[in-house]
């Protein structure tokens, strides 16, 4: 098994410690893993994005230009990520703020009303747990127990308090999860 | 005990530092490479080892630190990246010529000038045809993953104090702030005040009245003098490249054709070398671990029977100079590289290999 992922938004949506919390939750599976982020000046409102690679192999190059699955969070990302999946690939998309939905027809698409939800929930801080819940449901790479532990050794340890909540929102977001096509 | 964790390479070089028993850390931020300082500074190594982290108030005076601390025998390092590592070629210099040894990481970005913050392998000349003046080398270590920077920190503190030179840990942006699962070295305790003495009898530490005072210099107006000293330092660097060569091999014993790259363009590499063995392409990757000394007689022994080698960098084609050196036109050597900040992805490696050997 490898998973080659993308993972796509603005700065501040906690993409890339979505892809920290998904990369040490492989490491707790005992998976081989990278993380790479694109870095730089790309803070609160800018784009951000990392790449992750969850493999029972020795992972070769961390840097990759085609996924196995493209999480995207905000139009640029779409723009720049939708033509990057693999044929046969997947699309995970929350709809808030995209202007124009993926057409591709070779590819599965599935939406998540993460934002909504989170906005509804008063859960901002956890939206990035209900995306990452959506990608858990479609692709059951990790065991939930191996995700607590992700979560446990990623978080410091004066947060570990809200695991539970970020578990819930995890949850959360396998029921919200949508298959377009 | 060994330790798993998930961490940014400059992370780990910073945690592997401490393990090794380093005494002193200068540095001045600049990115990529900013986490090798704020993770010291979080980590308070003072508290765990007594290793000093100081942030200076400039590039200049934080080499000079480094200068002064290996003076005493003391295990030190300065971090960086190229617009930074420039400012330090001085200092650099210096204490090739004082033979002195010491620890550098330079976290490659764009250049030339403050260039941009993105990776690239573009200093690659200043690193291994001496960065400052005169004639002098480092040992240059590029590690390719997140475990190898943490181990090349011990190995390039043993080899500067073993040739009495400067080491330099040459990575690049992807390296640095990738986060891959690496296995700590054990702690190992830093110098002994007998054991500076001991090991390091040149160290300038307080003159005993068993031995004359020790100087450490530079300088040398003797012309003479300068000569037989700068052939003392070319012996070193002869003895560097005989017994210190690293290199790694991977599908070359079949190999038809040859990629050559070093950090992160070796890892793009091992991918390219497995979607051009699908294809059919026997071809396989020799990754330089040491840049200097450079492994050119196994590059000479492969040019034996491959029809051609690839050098591939992020830079417009500087290690192939030392790559065409050591094949002496028995095959042919290509060039790919992309600079600025983009990083080649394995299917342009392949396509390149295809179009300019095949």
């Amino acid at each position: 098994m490898t998973e080659e992922i993308i993972i796509a938004g603005f700065g501040g949506q906690g993409v890339l410690s979505m892809g920290k919390i998904l990369a040490y939750s492989g490491v707790m599976e005992n998976k081989e893993v990278s993380w790479m982020p694109s870095y730089g000046p790309e803070m609160r409102g800018g784009t951000a994005n990392v790449s992750v690679i969850i493999s029972d192999e020795r992972i070769s190059s961390p840097v990759i230009n085609a996924f196995d699955t493209a999480i995207v969070l905000n139009q640029q990302s779409m723009d720049k990520f939708e033509n990057a999946v693999k044929p046969g690939g997947c699309l995970i998309y929350d709809p808030n703020g995209i202007t124009r939905h993926p057409e591709r027809k070779d590819i599965k698409v599935y939406t998540i009303a993460a934002n909504d939800a989170a906005n509804e929930m008063g859960l901002n801080k956890v939206f990035n747990m209900i995306v990452l819940g959506g990608f858990l449901k479609v692709k059951p790479l990790l065991q939930p127990e191996f995700i607590h532990k992700g979560l446990e050794k990623s978080l410091p340890a004066r947060h570990h308090n809200l695991i539970p909540e970020n578990e819930k929102a995890i949850e959360l977001g396998k029921t919200l999860i949508k298959e377009v096509r | 005990m060994e330790e798993l964790r998930l961490m940014k390479g400059n992370e780990a070089i910073a945690e592997a530092a401490i393990r090794a028993g380093c005494d002193g850390y200068f540095g001045y931020p600049i990115t990529p490479q900013s986490e090798v300082m704020e993770y010291l500074m979080k980590e308070r190594p003072e508290n765990r080892t007594g290793m000093v982290v100081l942030q200076a108030e400039s590039e200049l005076a934080a080499i000079n630190m480094v200068y002064g601390g290996a003076c005493c025998g003391k295990r030190v390092m300065t971090s960086s990246s190229s617009p930074g590592f420039s400012l330090k070629q001085e200092g650099i210099s210096y204490m090739a010529g004082a033979e002195l040894p010491c620890l550098i990481l330079n976290v490659v970005r764009g250049g030339p000038g403050l260039g941009t913050i993105q990776p690239a392998q573009s200093d690659y000349f200043q690193s291994t045809k001496g960065g400052g003046h005169g004639d002098y080398r480092l040992i240059v270590l590029a590690p390719s993953s997140v475990q190898e920077m943490a181990d090349f920190v011990a190995l390039a503190f043993d080899l500067a104090f073993k040739y009495r030179m400067p080491s330099l840990i040459l990575s690049d942006g992807v390296i640095g702030q990738m986060m891959e699962k690496v296995v700590l070295p054990e702690q190992r305790p830093r110098f002994t005040e007998a054991e500076i003495r001991k090991n390091t009898p040149w160290a300038t530490v307080g003159k005993t009245p068993d031995r004359e005072h020790n100087i450490i210099t530079s300088l040398d107006m003797d012309a003479a003098s300068q000569e037989r000293h700068v052939l003392h330092l070319q012996e070193k660097y002869n003895a560097v490249e005989e017994n210190e060569v690293r290199f790694e091999e991977i599908q070359c014993e079949d190999a038809e054709y040859v990629f050559v790259a070093y950090g992160s363009c070796a890892r793009i590499c091992q991918k390219a070398v497995d979607l051009a063995r699908a294809k059919g392409i026997k071809v396989g990757l020799l990754r330089p671990i040491t840049l200097f000394p450079f492994p050119k007689k196994e590059i000479a022994r492969l040019a034996e029977r491959a029809k051609g080698f690839l050098s591939v960098e992020m830079s417009l084609g500087q290690m192939v100079e030392d790559v065409r050196l050591a094949v002496n036109g028995k095959t042919k050597v290509e060039f790919y590289g992309r600079v600025g900040g983009i990083i080649p992805n394995p299917d342009e490696v392949v396509k390149a290999l295809e179009t300019k050997l095949l």
